[in-house]
């Protein structure tokens, strides 16, 4: 690793400050039982990965990033929230989230999620040539942390939310690992993804119309049909 | 350390100040407390010398045991009040070093809480009332619960200074220059909830209640009268003082004096006094904002806590040790 001086010491800090937040945000996704406020979760990812690419770029001198963190700013802090809060009206959804498995065991299966992907990583950050790269850890275990809740809830709404938060994880380990993709990569996700939730928006509407519920266990019969 | 210029004398009377600080100030702590709750919620306060007045009540009054109590029941408020009261011998909040801290580093510490835990059960368990019973059962759940995430924050914490004694965590914390640190974040979340959890204060408990089915602490305390509950309530008084001064030399010891001087005593017993009315509102404040939560929640609670001290016990192994 390069020398660093006092200065960037102290956004190097905060980077992994930040880090602990996105793992702790991934971790009160998990734990969250109302949908409005997964989607605040989802907000405050957002930010968090605004201010790291921030910092990510003051400290690598990389000026793409600047626009990466602009493009987080306006996607995943702005647009897709309010997109799924209008979602939430619409769909009057407003009740619980309900789970397969319960809360306390999924935190511990989290836990376990956790301790797997920082031995995981370690030889990988080693490795890493960046100034973050201790964060790769970080990064995927929040990735998988979003993966578990996907697997364990039933609403398609919250499942996508898990998505979400995947693609947040996905985008801080590629900042810290490599900073960042390609432009062209990284805008093609953003608006994937700005997509990917329009679609997503329409389609709770159609399995809500076609199975009276927003519960995918409905799905699995319909090969039958 | 540094204080072996000094001598013994001056610092036992530290350790007296200590204790006398922690036993008279425990009151006006809960006082404090209740005083920013009534503010919150639009109450007018009893005022914070309050729980002052309650004790002196108490205190007047003749002592009355059940029938069919063993001699336990007695024993228990005086094994309580003293237990805890000797831990603040042990815990530096005027001092970073009492003389009396090596006796016992932090996990004699959690030990001790855990012995004055256990004869509240017992004395609760001995006059064989429904009551007690259920306090004292569900007073073991919820620490059960707590103490292994206590034991990983205190891990966590110890992992700098790589000594679980108190005064040595807490010079590796003041000596060292690094502003942040993420695993003390996590550690502080899951101290923040086990507080909570172990004080029996509002999300887990309801001190102000004597509703049936929801009460743990009040119901262990039922068949105490007189001075017996006064010191039973002054227990509890100070267990929320020690583990708020557990609290503040973990997550915040700056402004600790490290000269033996009357200036520096006030100085550092002015900044101790800010920090503990400051934690004292940050509590009415969240208890104020949360409510009771149902007894079948209270493991999901304190399971969190135990996986946030966790996570700051593996982040301090993959951000912290190499940089």
């Amino acid at each position: 690793m390069n020398p660093i001086s006092p200065e960037h010491a102290i956004l190097h800090h905060l980077i992994g400050f930040l880090g602990s937040g996105l793992l702790l945000s991934a971790f009160a996704m998990l734990a969250m039982r109302r949908m409005t406020s997964l989607v605040r979760i989802f907000a405050l990812q957002g930010i968090i990965l605004t201010i790291s690419t921030l910092a990510v770029s003051i400290l690598s001198n990389e000026t793409h990033l600047l626009f990466s963190a602009l493009f987080t700013l306006a996607f995943k802090v702005v647009l897709l929230p309010a997109i799924l809060f209008r979602l939430l009206g619409r769909l009057k959804i407003q009740g619980e989230v309900e789970v397969l498995v319960n809360v306390p065991s999924t935190m511990v299966l989290g836990l376990g999620v956790v301790v797997f992907s920082f031995t995981l990583s370690a030889p990988v950050s080693e490795m890493a040539s960046t100034v973050s790269g201790g964060l790769i850890g970080i990064g995927l275990s929040s990735l998988l942390l979003s993966f578990l809740m996907m697997i364990t809830r039933k609403k398609a709404l919250t499942q996508v939310l898990g998505f979400l938060g995947m693609e947040n994880a996905l985008f801080f380990s590629a900042i810290n690992a490599t900073y960042g993709m390609p432009m062209v990569v990284e805008l093609g996700v953003a608006f994937d993804v700005l997509v990917g939730t329009f679609v997503f928006g329409i389609f709770f509407f159609q399995i809500r119309e076609t199975f009276e519920s927003l519960d995918l266990k409905h799905m699995d019969n319909t090969s039958m049909e | 350390m540094a204080v072996s210029m000094t001598s013994p004398p001056s610092l036992f009377a530290i350790e007296g100040a200590q204790l006398l600080f922690a036993v008279l100030f425990a009151p006006v702590l809960y006082g404090w407390i209740a005083v920013c709750r009534a503010a919150l919620s639009n109450r007018s306060p009893a005022g914070i010398l309050q729980p002052y007045r309650d004790l002196r009540r108490l205190f007047g009054k003749e002592i009355l045991v059940p029938d069919q109590t063993s001699f336990l029941f007695p024993l228990v408020p005086i094994a309580v009040f003293g237990g805890l009261a000797a831990s603040s011998l042990f815990i530096p909040f005027l001092w970073p070093d009492p003389v009396l801290s090596p006796v016992s580093d932090a996990i004699v510490l959690v030990g001790i809480f855990s012995l004055v835990r256990i004869m509240m059960a017992f004395g609760a368990m001995d006059t064989g009332t429904p009551f007690g019973d259920l306090g004292a059962r569900r007073e073991m759940m919820v620490a059960f619960l707590a103490e292994p995430a206590t034991l990983m924050v205190l891990f966590t914490s110890s992992l700098w200074s790589r000594s679980t004694e108190l005064p040595s965590i807490l010079s590796s914390l003041l000596s060292s220059s690094d502003p942040f640190r993420p695993s003390l974040v996590f550690a502080f979340l899951a101290y923040t909830l086990i507080l909570l959890g172990e004080n029996a204060r509002l999300p887990i408990d309801n001190p102000a209640t004597h509703l049936e089915l929801t009460m743990i602490h009040e119901a262990m305390i039922l068949e105490y009268s007189g001075p017996f509950l006064a010191l039973m309530e002054w227990g509890a008084q100070l267990r929320l003082l020690l583990y708020l001064l557990i609290g503040i030399d973990f997550f915040l010891p700056w402004g600790m004096t490290t000269q033996i001087s009357v200036m520096g005593f006030a100085a550092g017993g002015l900044v101790l006094l800010a920090k503990l009315f400051l934690a004292g509102s940050g509590l009415a404040l969240i208890e104020t904002l949360f409510a009771k939560l149902r007894i079948f929640r209270v493991p999901e609670f304190m399971a969190m806590a135990y996986l946030l001290a966790v996570m700051g016990f593996l982040i301090h192994f993959v951000l912290e040790v190499q940089s």
